[in-house]
């Protein structure tokens, strides 16, 4: 069974983002939205985590009308981060078998 | 008139995800009307309601990163942005708006309100308060 898990809290604000690393797995996608999509940066504190989940075949992607409402470029996103836009993650969600979302 | 009091408004949240941004700058343009000596502090994801560029056509919200701009003609023109807030999301100081103000002591020269602070002068600017005002 495949996943598509969709955070949207800042991950320097909540725990969300790290909780669904500890438990995405081979196979699962993260999308990072609204608040979320502060992750998908460069050089951030929890690029790290991020990185290493894509070691483990954790696919990730980021909502792109969220980074454009919140000024980061799209050239600061993480090299491994898709960006998406709406119809993308209606796509994402069509292509995984369940949707998780860590409200 | 009373007397004048130091007001600090902290503002921790990124904007759009929650109203807390849009609030705060509601309530700082209102209070401007007191004559108080106002000052705007962004720390944490705070320091995302300041970044250039942003474009909210795609998530159909109001965007009112503009109205930061405004700021410096309320003589609200004392903003702190914490250093390392900054650096833990991959952001510099470049990322964010140059907000400034026309200085009336000093001919109306065009002087930038934003000032870099570390956690000691955050430490400072809390504890110098009358007010202190949580977004």
């Amino acid at each position: 069974m495949s996943t598509l898990h969709t955070v949207n809290k800042s991950p320097f604000e909540r725990n969300s983002l790290t909780t669904c690393l500890s438990v995405a797995g081979n196979g699962s996608t993260i999308l990072l939205i609204e608040d979320g999509v502060a992750g998908a940066l460069q050089n951030t504190t929890v690029a790290q985590s991020i990185s290493d989940a894509m070691g483990s075949g954790v696919k990730f992607a980021v909502l792109g009308e969220d980074l454009n409402a919140r000024g980061l470029a799209k050239d600061r996103v993480m090299d491994g981060i898709s960006v998406v836009d709406y119809a993308g993650f209606v796509q994402l969600a069509t292509e995984h078998d369940n949707v998780q979302s860590w409200l | 008139m009373s007397e004048i009091k130091k007001f600090v408004y902290l503002n921790r949240k990124a904007p759009y995800g929650t109203v807390y941004a849009l609030e705060s700058l509601e309530v700082v343009l209102i209070g401007a009307a007191f004559e108080q000596d106002v000052r705007l502090v962004f720390v944490d994801d705070g320091v995302y309601q300041l970044t250039k560029g942003q474009t909210t056509d795609g998530i159909g919200m109001k965007n009112f990163s503009k109205t930061y701009s405004a700021l410096g003609d309320y003589d609200v023109n004392k903003i702190y942005i914490d250093e390392q807030s900054l650096k833990d999301r991959g952001l510099t100081i470049d990322d964010l708006q140059d907000l400034t103000y026309e200085d009336e002591d000093d001919d109306w020269a065009e002087k930038s309100s934003i000032n870099v602070v570390s956690r000691e002068q955050l430490a400072e600017l809390i504890s110098e308060a009358d007010v202190l005002l949580n977004f």
